[in-house]
Formats: C-alpha cells, sequence, structure tokens
C-alpha cells in the first residue's frame, strides 16, 4: 500500500503561499517605489530575484517569512479543525440522534437564509439539511450578554474557557491529519497530546470552583474524582502500545500498521493494533476516551438532571458556547487517536493517484480515509450514548479503579509477554 | 467535607413542575431531604364550593393535566354516589376504556420524564411518539387532547365515536408491539439502566403504608393494593386483569416501582381489549342528574398515581358544601426523605422520577 497524502507537507503549502503573497505585495511596493523611491531598498529585499542578484540567502530562510508561515500554517490546522470538522461532527451528532430518535433534528441550511435568491419558492426555510444550525446557534451566543455571577472569583471564571479551549486547540499541534498534514511531527507527539487532554478537567475544576455555585462545585469536583478514574487506564493502556510501537511518534505508529498482517484469500487483514493482541487495550483506551469526552454514560461532570448544566451552569454568551463546543473538538481528538494508536490511521486499502504533471494527486488521499474512520467511531460514540442512561459518579469510580486498570495492567502483561515471547516484533 | 443544603428546584430540570426538594448532602451522599410543595397551590377544594355540581369536572380535569380523566372520574363518583344515581352500563364501559388510556397516556409521560432523569433523552421522544396514540384515541373519544372534560356527572359526555373500536385495537396492537421491543430493550434490558435503579430510593412496605403511599408505589414495595381489584367501582369487577405486584426481592427500590408501572402499561391495554369486546354495543350512556343535592357521597378510586379520593357534601343547593381531596402524591411526596437518605444525589433524580411525581393534584 502506498500512501499519498493530499497535503505533502503543511509548511511547503504554507510557505508556497507566503511566498504568493509577498510577490503580489513587492510588485504593490515596486510601483509605490515609482512615486516613493526609498521604498526601493525594501521591494528588493522582498523580490528572490534581486535577493539573488545582491548575493543575499533565499527568500523563505528570513526569520520574518518562517514566523509568518508557521502561524498560517498554525490557523490552517486551527480552522480546519474548527470551522471545518468542529461544525461538521455536531451536525452529524445532532442529525443522528434526532433520527435515532424519530425526528427531523436541525434543519437551518442555506435555504433558510434570508438573502439566498435561487428557488426560494420551492423550499420552505426550515427543510434544509441543518448544517448552518451550529453556525446560526454560534451567532446568538455571540450575541447574548456575558453574565458573571455577583461572588464568583470573577478572574478565575474567565480564565477558565480559555484554558479548556486553548488546552483543547494544543492537541491540534501535535495532532496529525495525514503523513504529512501536521503543524509539528514531535518525537513524543501522543504524550504530548496526552498532557493537552488531561488540562481541561483542570479548567472544569477552577470553573466550577470560581463560579460559587453549589451546582457547578459539585460538577467540578466530579471532574476532579473522575480524571484519575479514567486518565490513569487510558495511560496504562498506551504504555502496553508502546511495548509494540517503541515510539510515541504518531506517524511512526500509523508507518508500522501500513503492512499486512495476514491474507484471508482476497481479502488483506492490515497490522492494525487493534488485530494483535492490544486488543484489550483497545477496549480500555475506547472505554477511558468515552469518559475522557464527557460523553452520556460518563458525563457526570455536567449531568443535566441534577445539577442544572454541571459545570457550566454559570456561563453564558459565547464562553458557554466556547465550553459546550469544544467538547466535540475534543470528540474529534480521541476519536483521531484512537484510529492512530489502533485502527491504522489514515493507512487505507485504495490510495488511487494521478500523475499531474509529475505530482502525483491522490483521488482518494491518505487524509479522507483518516476522516473516514475518525466519523465512523464518532458516530458509535454517539451511537452508544444516546442509547444508555448516565452511570452513577461511584460507578464510574468503581468501573475505573476496579475494572479499566486490572484490565490495563492486563494488557501489559500480554504485549510484555508477546514481545518477549517473540510472538510480535517491535516496530 | 461539610454537608451543605441544596435546592432542587422550584427552577431545576430534576423537577416535574414546581416545587422543590432541597437535599442535604455530604460530598456525594445525601443525608436528608425536605420536600417544599405549594408553589401551585390554587385552592381546588374551595373554589368548587361556589361552582356548580356539573361545572365542576372542568376544574378537576385540571388537577392533574397528565391524568385529567381519572380525576374527573372520581369526583363524578362521589358527586352520584351523593345524589344516588348510577351510570347506564355501557356509560361505565365507556368509562373504563376512557379510564385506561388515560392511564396507558399518564404513564407513557411518566416514562417519558424518566427517560432525562436518568440521562436519557431517546427514552423521552420514543415514549412521547407512542403516547400521541392514546391521545389520538382520547381526542377522537372527546375531542380534545388535553383536559378533556369527558365524565360527567351520569355518566360519559358523548358515546364512543364510529370505528372506535376498531382504531383502537390497531393502535394498542402497535403500542405492545413497540414495548415488548423498544422500551424493552432501551429500559429493562439495559444493564446501565439496572445500574441506576437497582437497589436504590428503597422503602419497606411497612414505612410505606405508613406514610400513605399508594398505587404502583406501594404495589412495588409487595404489597397487593389495587382499588380495581379491593373494591371495585364502575364494572371492573366484571374484568379479568392482574395488578402489578413486585414479588421479588429488592422490592420497594426505584426498579421495582419502574417495573410495576411498566408492566401497568401491558395490563391496561389489556383492560381496554376486553372492555371493547363486553361492552354492551348499544345503550344509554349518560342520565340526567338532577341540580341540586344533600348528602354526603364518597369515592375512591385507583388513579394513575395511587388513591384519588373525593369526598362530596351537599347541602341541598345546586353546589357542594364542602368538598375534600385526597392527592396520591402528596402523601408520596412525605415518604421521599425516607426512600432519599443515604443514596447518591444523582439518585435523588432517579428516585423522584420513579415515584411520579404530578404538581397539579399534589398542590391541589
Amino acid at each position: 500500500m502506498t500512501s499519498a497524502p493530499l497535503v505533502p507537507n503543511l509548511f511547503a503549502v504554507c510557505e508556497v503561499l507566503v511566498l504568493a503573497i509577498v510577490w503580489v505585495v513587492d510588485q504593490i511596493l515596486y510601483a509605490l517605489a515609482g512615486l516613493i523611491p526609498p521604498l526601493t531598498g525594501l521591494a528588493q529585499w522582498f523580490d528572490p530575484v534581486a535577493r539573488a542578484r545582491l548575493g543575499m540567502g533565499p527568500l523563505g530562510s528570513e526569520l520574518l517569512i518562517v514566523v509568518v508561515t508557521w502561524l498560517i500554517a498554525v490557523t490552517v490546522i486551527v480552522i480546519w479543525a474548527t470551522l471545518v470538522n468542529l461544525l461538521t461532527m455536531m451536525w452529524v451528532e445532532r442529525k443522528f440522534y434526532s433520527r435515532l430518535q424519530d425526528r427531523y433534528g436541525i434543519m437551518i441550511s442555506i435555504w433558510s437564509l434570508p438573502f439566498w435568491p435561487f428557488n426560494r419558492a420551492h423550499r420552505p426555510t426550515h427543510r434544509g439539511t441543518g448544517y448552518l444550525q451550529n453556525i446560526a446557534d454560534g451567532v446568538k451566543l455571540l450575541q447574548k450578554e456575558n453574565i458573571t455571577p455577583r461572588n464568583a472569583d470573577s478572574a478565575m471564571f474567565h480564565i477558565s474557557p480559555v484554558l479548556i479551549a486553548s488546552s483543547t486547540l494544543m492537541i491540534f499541534a501535535a495532532l496529525p491529519w495525514s503523513s504529512g498534514f501536521y503543524v509539528a511531527n514531535l518525537e513524543l507527539g501522543i504524550l504530548f497530546i496526552f498532557a493537552a487532554f488531561s488540562l481541561a478537567p483542570l479548567g472544569i475544576l477552577i470553573a466550577g470552583w470560581s463560579a460559587n455555585n453549589k451546582y457547578t462545585l459539585v460538577g467540578g469536583l466530579r471532574a476532579a474524582a473522575m480524571l484519575m478514574a479514567y486518565e490513569i487506564p487510558m495511560i496504562l493502556s498506551v504504555i502496553a502500545l508502546v511495548f509494540f510501537t517503541g515510539s510515541l511518534n504518531p506517524l511512526t505508529i500509523v508507518k508500522q500498521q501500513e503492512r499486512t498482517l495476514f491474507s484471508l484469500g482476497p481479502l488483506a487483514i492490515p497490522a492494525w493494533y487493534v488485530f494483535s493482541p492490544q486488543i484489550l487495550g483497545f477496549i480500555v483506551f475506547s472505554v477511558s476516551m468515552m469518559a475522557e469526552m464527557e460523553r452520556i454514560p460518563f458525563d457526570i461532570p455536567e449531568a443535566e438532571a441534577e445539577l442544572v448544566e454541571g459545570w457550566t451552569t454559570e456561563y453564558s454568551g459565547m464562553r458557554f458556547g466556547l465550553v459546550f463546543g469544544f467538547k466535540w473538538l475534543r470528540m474529534i481528538a480521541g476519536a483521531a487517536l484512537i484510529a492512530i494508536l489502533y485502527l491504522g490511521g489514515w493507512s487505507g486499502p485504495v490510495f488511487v493517484t494521478l500523475s499531474v504533471g509529475g505530482v502525483p494527486v491522490p483521488i482518494v488521499p491518505e487524509e479522507a480515509w483518516f476522516l473516514l474512520k475518525i466519523y465512523l467511531i464518532s458516530i458509535v460514540f454517539i451511537w452508544i450514548s444516546w442509547s444508555v442512561p448516565r452511570v452513577r459518579i461511584d460507578q464510574i469510580l468503581n468501573i475505573g479503579w476496579k475494572k479499566l486498570i486490572p484490565y490495563s495492567l492486563g494488557a501489559i502483561i500480554i504485549a510484555a509477554a508477546a514481545i518477549a515471547s517473540g510472538l510480535w516484533a517491535v516496530g | 467535607m461539610t454537608e451543605f443544603w441544596i435546592n432542587m428546584g422550584p427552577q431545576h430540570p430534576m423537577t416535574h413542575g414546581l416545587w422543590n426538594m432541597k437535599v442535604q448532602v455530604d460530598g456525594e451522599t445525601v443525608t436528608d431531604a425536605k420536600p417544599e410543595i405549594g408553589y401551585l397551590h390554587r385552592g381546588y377544594e374551595k373554589i368548587m364550593e361556589v361552582r356548580e355540581f356539573q361545572k365542576n369536572v372542568v376544574l378537576t380535569d385540571r388537577l392533574c393535566y397528565v391524568s385529567s380523566i381519572t380525576w374527573s372520574h372520581a369526583y363524578c363518583l362521589a358527586v352520584e354516589k351523593m345524589m344516588g344515581i348510577e351510570t347506564p352500563e355501557r356509560g361505565q364501559w365507556i368509562r373504563v376504556v376512557a379510564l385506561e388510556l388515560q392511564r396507558i397516556a399518564s404513564h407513557l409521560m411518566w416514562l417519558a420524564a424518566y427517560g432525562p432523569d436518568l440521562g436519557l433523552l431517546t427514552g423521552l421522544l420514543w415514549a412521547l411518539r407512542e403516547r400521541e396514540l392514546f391521545l389520538d384515541l382520547i381526542q377522537l373519544m372527546s375531542g380534545a387532547r388535553m383536559n378533556q372534560n369527558y365524565p360527567r356527572v351520569g355518566g360519559v359526555r358523548n358515546d364512543l365515536p364510529e370505528n372506535f373500536e376498531a382504531m383502537c385495537r390497531r393502535s394498542i396492537e402497535h403500542f405492545l408491539e413497540k414495548v415488548d421491543n423498544e422500551y424493552q430493550r432501551v429500559f429493562q434490558e439495559s444493564k446501565v439502566f439496572h445500574m441506576r435503579t437497582e437497589g436504590v430510593g428503597k422503602i419497606s412496605a411497612a414505612d410505606a403504608i405508613d406514610w400513605g403511599v399508594t398505587g404502583p408505589n406501594l404495589r412495588a414495595c409487595g404489597v397487593n393494593v389495587d382499588l380495581r381489584r379491593l373494591d371495585p367501582y364502575e364494572v371492573y369487577e366484571e374484568i379479568d386483569f392482574e395488578p402489578q405486584v413486585w414479588h421479588d426481592g429488592g422490592a420497594g427500590d426505584s426498579y421495582a416501582r419502574f417495573v410495576c408501572r411498566f408492566n401497568e402499561l401491558r395490563e391496561s391495554c389489556q383492560i381496554i381489549l376486553q372492555a371493547l369486546e363486553k361492552m354492551p354495543k348499544t345503550g344509554p350512556y349518560r342520565v340526567k342528574a338532577p341540580r341540586r343535592a344533600e348528602g354526603e357521597g364518597y369515592a375512591k378510586t385507583e388513579d394513575s398515581r395511587g388513591e384519588a379520593l373525593f369526598y362530596v357534601i351537599g347541602d341541598g343547593d345546586d353546589r357542594p358544601y364542602r368538598v375534600k381531596i385526597r392527592s396520591p402524591v402528596f402523601c408520596t411526596m412525605a415518604a421521599t426523605p425516607i426512600m432519599l437518605r443515604g443514596n447518591k444525589l444523582a439518585d435523588s433524580v432517579a428516585i423522584l422520577g420513579s415515584v411520579d411525581v404530578c404538581v397539579g393534584e399534589m398542590d391541589k
């Protein structure tokens, strides 16, 4: 299986973009230099041809260009994660559970826009696919007043959504979307992602305490109590996986899974870690990830039945929107982690590439396989969470300490035994 | 951690209606509870003294808006006893059908509310979906979805419409299929549901009787009390049915209460089917009631939530001299602290959901 990402190298793509913008700016500068002669030097500094003539290094190596390129790369990832995938995931969830409950669900779409000129007569305003509903909700939340309770610890109260949102976005700094589409390729990428993941419960605890409300306090304390119960088995099951991978780099881990394990007739079973002795770790990891995402069987910090809205009770306006909406971002990150660690990441059966002027252009790129896996995993999670009641705080502690931790320790023993006996080779 | 009180209500997603459950918690454990009611008190017993007998049916409809017919029927029965009149046989059979349809609709509303109490929103929408079937039947029969004003002193408002029997059978057939498959799976066969309901909110049969708990909540304690059997009114003695009593161990917990109500859905369907078969096909459904009456009337019926009791005194005028209402939820609410103590905060919702609170009749 040969792989081909749509974005071969995010930094290189962004650099091309920056240099193109710089070229346009440079032409304007040259035009202005005709009027204001001192600008000629600046224009020449930006001009690759002039730089070569004057004996300066290539433009791409200048610190300014590098910094701007990095900023653009980060922006691309943030927009890709939030404006594309977050909105789509929210739409998928809301539409999916609505259908599960025998109802239409959200229906605001482009047909509902008052200025949409086409085909209005045949399209009632609320008969769309509903994709724009989340944008409408976001606009509504932006317009709402931001209320701070009188007795709240104002600084902490306002820091907490920032902490949660920024730590969630930090995950995407190290999370690759394909073998080329990533911001940073860290040797300890998985460790970094987990560190960023577990910052949010701290924000929840701060939010619960600072709002000075009994419901939020109980919700925050629950988040803190729960943290131990699911973080430990999750990390332990990853340790079991590291016995096999010998690396914490997501790119390396996916690369290891791209080969074929064995063939069942015409069916080639890939060497995904879920088809290895890691299956126990996979189960523990998925269950813990469900708690990490605060999805319904384990969403006790914001159990809306008894705690109104849990730790988010006192937030209003876009602050509520941030802490509420970023749950889906964490769901995407969690599903992506499961896909990377156990389900082969972006490796897929078909990579059709076309050669366009010597450059291979993928028809089904790696990103498509990765997104497919992320959304399928998420839909399974959504399906589970809308079919079961919520468990109790003591029950999740029981599940975490008495079931998941022993199972994950068992996964470590199995992994160690498999490596020691030579059943499975490292890497 | 020190103990503190948490107000569960009056504005709280847990409260199905306007009331307040003050809960004292030590960490997550409930150490004490105190129901605060009266937010919805409308002075029913007093208002009814200034309205004519027949017009009071409109009021009693609104005692509990999810179980209107059963409450109006209890009032009509008490006034009929006071006046000394009796409903014609077909009227009685129609009343039984209406009562059981209303009981199913009421229990489905409870089931719908119980789902979100446990975090299962799908249960809400599924139960409300099937409740529409029964609201449609009630609308067909009485002309209204809510506050039907259907029972009258001396009978019922109108005869059954054409084809009612066939439609009833069709709806019930569809409903029983949903109960046996979807509801059974999403509630009773769900492991998490068992985890959340079994062994929580326990109350012993002795305590329940002492505090005046009745209806499905008492039957869940293993006490075989069903006024339709023990003190049959209308034509219930001609109907073959089994009161749903919890016989296994662990009586009196949320799960037992759930199972009793859940099985009553099926049992009520069987009662309706029997009643449709046995009822006389023609005949009067209502007798003329006198305008004025003197004496005392007393009726107790098996409401959806327990024993509903009406005590009416007439002094020869065209309106009651005094009315006394005994609401089952009022008594059950007094027993809830016993169920709550020692459980977790999260379970307080699961427990109060399982006793099926209706604030309208509780506050009267």
